[in-house]
Parts: C-alpha cells; structure tokens; sequence
C-alpha cells in the first residue's frame, strides 16, 4: 500500500513568540520552524509499515516556511518520493487552503492511505486531515494510535479519554490522523539529511486552484492575560527549594 | 441565534464536555432554541438527561450504536442540514476532532477550532481560538451568520448543562449508513497499572524537560519523600518511559491531587484538561512564559534539574 505524509513546519514553542503590531499575525521574520511533532508520528507509522507490508511511502509539503528541510529530512528517514506543492502559501494558510492543494495534488498520485499528523498547534481553521478526506471523498479516522494489516483490511485504534480505545476495520482508501506511532520516532543524524539532500530527487507539483472560502477573519491575536498567574517564587535553587518545602508541607 | 449541540456518548453515559457545552448554548442562544442532536440505537433514554435543550434530534440505526467517524459525520451533517443558519457546537475531544471539520465541509459553513470562548452578540459570531499550546489567542468573526466551533474541555461549566426534565424528542431519519468503508468492532478498556494516578493525593508530573528517562529517578525520589505517585505528559509516555496509566490529560486521566508538582511541563490545553482541577499547583519550568504558569499557584523557572534533588533533600 502506498501512504502519504502530510509534513507541517510550524513555530517552535520553545522560542519566544511575538505578535506583529497590526496585531493580527505573528511576527514571522524571526520564527524558527520544526516539524509538527505528530507528523513525525505519522511518518514513523508509515514508516513501519511499509517495512511490514512493503509500498512507498510518499512525504508532501506546501512550499512554506522551510518545507525542503522537512522533506530532505523524510527522504533520510526513507520515504521513497518526496513532493514539494507549489503555489503561493505565504503567511498563516488556513487548513482547508492546504487540504484543498493537497486533494489537487493526492488525486494525481496512486495512493491509499493518507497519514496525517492528528493536529497542529498554529491554525484555528479546523484539522487538515479531516478536510482533505472530505475533499477527497473518503472516510477518516482521527487520534490514531495503531494501525495494523489484516490482509488489505486496516485494523485501526483510536483513543479516547482515559486510554479507552475503539477499534475499527476499514478498507481503505482512508485518511488517518496519526497521534502517536508505534515506536519513539527515527532519529537521523544532520550528516544524513545532507547526504539525501544531494541524493535525493525533490519533486515539485503545482497546488492548482485553491480557492476555498474560510468564512472567518482574525480580529486580534493576544497573549493570555496574566489572571490566575501563579505566584512565582525568586532566588537560588536552594532558596526557591525551602521555600517550595513550606508550602508543600503545610498542605499535605 | 439557533444553537446546535453534539452530544456525545460513551458505554451510555454523556460525558461532561457536552454538558459545558450545552450550558453555554443556553447563555448564547438568548430567546431562541438550544437543540441537541444525538446520534445512536436504542440510546433514545439518554435524552432525559439533556433537559437543558428545549429540543432533542435523535438519529437511530444499528451503525450508531457505537462512535464511527464515517456513520456520525453522515448522521449528523443530515441532522443539520436544512436547519442552518446556526452555531453548532462539537466538543474538542477524540471524537469531535472527527466531526468538526468534515460538518463544515458538508453544510459548508465555517469552523473555528480549539474554541476557549463563543460570543454571539448582535448577531455577529465571534469565537476565541487557543492556539501555540496555549501561548497565543486568536479571536475571529465569522462572515456569515453561521458556525461550526470546536470548544476545548473545561472552559465552560458543566453544572450549568445539567438540567432534569423530558425535552421533545424529534426522531430524524438517515440514510446511507448501511454500506460503510469504516466499521466499530469494539471498545479495549485500559489494563489497571501498577498504582491508580487518580488516587495519590501528591503528584509529581514529569514532561519533555525530563530529558530522558534516566532521569526520572529525581522525580520518584521526591515522589517518595511526599508518599505520592509520578505521573506524565503524553510525550512521555509516548516515549515509553512510563506505562499509560501515568499520563495526565485529555486523552489520558484526569486528577485532582492535593498538591500537583509539573516539572518541565509546558501546559498545553490537553495537558491542562487533566490536572486543573488540583487543590494545589506547582510548576517548574525554565521558560518564563510557559502556559502552565497561568494554572499554578507558585511556579519557579529555574532547573528543574537543580530544584528538585534540592527540594527532596529539604522534606
Ligand atoms: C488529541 C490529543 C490528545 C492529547 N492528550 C494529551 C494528554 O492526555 N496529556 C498530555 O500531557 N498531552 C496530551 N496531548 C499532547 C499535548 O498537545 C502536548 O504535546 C503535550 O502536553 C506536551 O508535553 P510537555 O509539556 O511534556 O512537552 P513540551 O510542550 O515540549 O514542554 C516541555 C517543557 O519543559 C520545559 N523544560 C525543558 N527543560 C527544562 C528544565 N531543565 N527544567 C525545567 N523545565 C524545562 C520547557 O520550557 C517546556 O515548557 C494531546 C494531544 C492531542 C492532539
Ligand atoms: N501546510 C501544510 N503542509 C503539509 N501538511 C500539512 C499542512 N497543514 C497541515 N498539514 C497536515 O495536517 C496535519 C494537521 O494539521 P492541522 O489540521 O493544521 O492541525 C499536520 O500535522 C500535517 O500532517
């Protein structure tokens, strides 16, 4: 079976984020981007299963924020072809924008399975995965934390609160929105990605049409004030570890 | 403003989520009807519970007895298809993440995710997104005078959906279910871990600033010291360092601990679904501007790494 990864670059949160002074973006010059880090799930899973059951395993980004890192980075972790989606994708793209150059691009690709991360942190216009299976036509299955071969039938999990899954069977073709893979994802050191960055042949394919009608425009974009914030406690290690000693001794 | 909301349903019983959910459909509906929709077979008796609707839509065939992303998607987007305009709202959680979007598609009418706040006054739809793992809010006005929201867990409170009486029941018929690529076959209950989380009345929680898990004595020595249990963010446990019946939040337990210490957790919406509720907050974490500090009650940004040997050897 061959499946498709979706790969998102988005803000690093480790990073200071700032809001540009229209007030209605983030202040993009100074971003740094990584991989959503349920994308990196969903290509594990691909991954591994392509190892199981053979196929390939096709990586595909819009062109934004350093897409060609992700994907030189897939092509070393050993997805087969690697596609850059062409178009103009700059600033904030809404989910169904990107669905919508995906579903252009997926339909001329021979696929079955679409693996895409379950969420990403940086857009409020709903869940890719979801809007590209209906672009597609095609059922989905999101919060995936398990996806096995029963002789071209999938056995998928899903989870739910408290480590309850459900279990499914589905004959795909099927759009899954990957949480977590079965393994910790692949690691692949910087020289590798070099090396496929010479190696490798990336693929452009143009988006086509995109037009898509959000029906929503941002009004303000804020940090949360400061309300309930904690109490924060200053000094040295030693200090702040006394201190946090009282407390915690006079509540339990 | 006609108000939509999705009841959702697990082993018979309505979770807590559609009952926030519902609350604030009563406050944002004004004058005009709060209606439910609900989807499954036989489950009709669940809508005595949903007195806080002035009107139940129910849907029944065998293929809804049990969530289905493809079944739930086509019953409700018939549900509510001549009944637009409206604001619909999904709950946020496993399985709304699979109805949100795809409604929007099919009755074409836009959707804002991770929704911490919903105004409809004077009639224009404005929705508060949390985005950046909490960091960042993004408020939108919707074009039209319809909207799907998709709202986080516990922003609103359930109390307020929570009201006895019989609403009418409208049984809607449905079609298309019979042939489905997506079938339920069953539900796997978690096995029961070495200690129950929900229990411990001390919890120190351990995230991705843990580093690896090595380190993860540091935590179970001061976990000792307190006679509490470690518990996890997803990452964690996703990395297999602990068994899942550590993991707090969304898709894992929720706690309400007298005292709850986060070390190295950023406070991520699905983390902090799990452990808002504690008596007691403690968070260490080196980034000044971590999510979680809006939840504590003291944070410190130190080290974790020099804070917490210190701390154990101070109890
Ligand atoms: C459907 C769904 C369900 C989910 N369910 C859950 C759930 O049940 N529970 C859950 O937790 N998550 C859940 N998540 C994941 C969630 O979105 C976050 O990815 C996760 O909570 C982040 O975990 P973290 O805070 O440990 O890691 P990070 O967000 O990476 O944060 C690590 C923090 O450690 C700090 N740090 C680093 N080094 C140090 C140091 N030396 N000392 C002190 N601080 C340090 C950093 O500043 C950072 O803030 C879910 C996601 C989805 C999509
Ligand atoms: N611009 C994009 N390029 C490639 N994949 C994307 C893009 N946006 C979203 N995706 C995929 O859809 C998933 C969910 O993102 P989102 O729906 O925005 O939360 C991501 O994890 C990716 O797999």
């Amino acid at each position: 079976m061959n499946i498709i990864v979706p790969l998102r670059q988005v803000p690093d949160l480790v990073e200071e984020l700032e809001i540009e002074s229209g007030g209605k973006d983030l202040d993009r010059e100074w971003l740094k981007f990584k991989v959503n880090e349920f994308d990196d799930h969903a290509l594990e899973e691909a991954l591994c299963f392509k190892e199981d059951h053979g196929g390939q395993v096709i990586a595909i980004a819009l062109d934004a924020n350093d897409a060609d890192k992700a994907l030189y980075a897939a092509a070393a972790k050993g997805a087969d072809r690697v596609i850059k989606i062409t178009g103009n994708f700059e600033g904030q793209v809404a989910s169904r924008t990107a669905a919508k150059a995906m579903a252009n691009v997926i339909a001329q690709l021979e696929w079955n399975m679409v693996f895409a991360g379950v969420q990403a942190v940086d857009e409020r216009d709903g869940q890719v995965g979801v809007l590209l299976a209906h672009f597609l036509g095609v059922p989905h299955v999101s919060v995936v934390t398990g996806v096995s071969n029963n002789g071209g039938t999938l056995e998928i999990h899903k989870e739910y609160g408290g480590g309850i899954i459900a279990e499914f069977e589905v004959a795909p073709p099927v759009v899954l929105g990957i949480q977590a893979a079965r393994q910790t994802p692949r690691y692949v050191p910087v020289a590798k990605v070099r090396r496929a960055m010479r190696s490798t042949d990336l693929e452009e394919m143009d988006a086509g049409d995109v037009s898509v009608n959000v029906g929503s425009q941002v009004t303000r974009m804020y940090k949360p004030e400061a309300g309930g914030r904690a109490e924060m406690l200053e000094g040295s290690a030693e200090e702040v570890a006394a201190k946090l000693a009282e407390i915690i001794r006079s509540k339990v | 403003m006609n108000v939509y909301v999705i009841t959702e349903h697990l082993n018979g019983s309505i979770s807590d989520h559609t009952f926030e959910l519902l609350g604030k459909a009563k406050q944002l509906a004004g004058g005009d009807s709060v209606t439910a929709l609900l989807a499954g077979h036989g489950a009709e008796g669940l809508a005595s519970q949903l007195g806080a609707a002035s009107k139940v839509l129910y849907a029944d065939h065998p293929n809804l007895e049990n969530f289905n992303p493809q079944s739930y998607c086509k019953a409700y987007s018939q549900m509510l298809k001549d009944r637009m305009p409206g604001l619909v709202l999904v709950p946020y959680s496993s399985m709304g993440m699979d109805l949100a979007s795809g409604l929007s598609v099919s009755l074409d009418v836009p959707v804002l995710a991770y929704a911490q706040d919903v105004n409809a006054g004077g009639g224009k739809i404005t929705v508060v997104s949390q985005l950046y793992g909490g960091k960042i809010n993004v408020e939108s006005e919707v074009d039209g005078d319809s909207c799907i929201a998709a709202v986080l867990a516990g922003v609103f409170s359930a109390d307020e959906g929570k009201a006895d009486g019989s609403p009418e029941v409208e049984q809607v018929s449905v079609d298309g279910l019979d042939d489905l690529q997506v079938k339920f076959k069953r539900l796997i209950e978690p096995e029961g871990g070495d200690v129950d989380i929900t229990q411990a009345e001390v919890l120190v929680s351990v995230g991705r600033g843990i580093q690896s898990d090595e380190n993860l004595s540091i935590a179970e020595e001061l976990a000792a010291k307190l006679g509490g249990a470690v518990s996890a963010s997803r990452p964690i446990v996703d990395n297999k360092w602990l068994p899942k019946t550590r993991q707090v939040g969304k898709s894992g337990l929720k706690v309400k601990p007298k005292v709850y210490i986060a070390l190295g957790i950023s406070g991520a919406p699905e983390h902090i679904e799990g452990m808002k509720d504690s008596e007691l907050i403690i968070a260490i974490n080196t980034d000044p501007n971590a999510p979680i500090f809006d939840y504590a009650n003291y944070g410190v940004t130190e080290d974790l790494f020099d804070v917490v040997p210190a701390l154990t050897e101070k109890l």
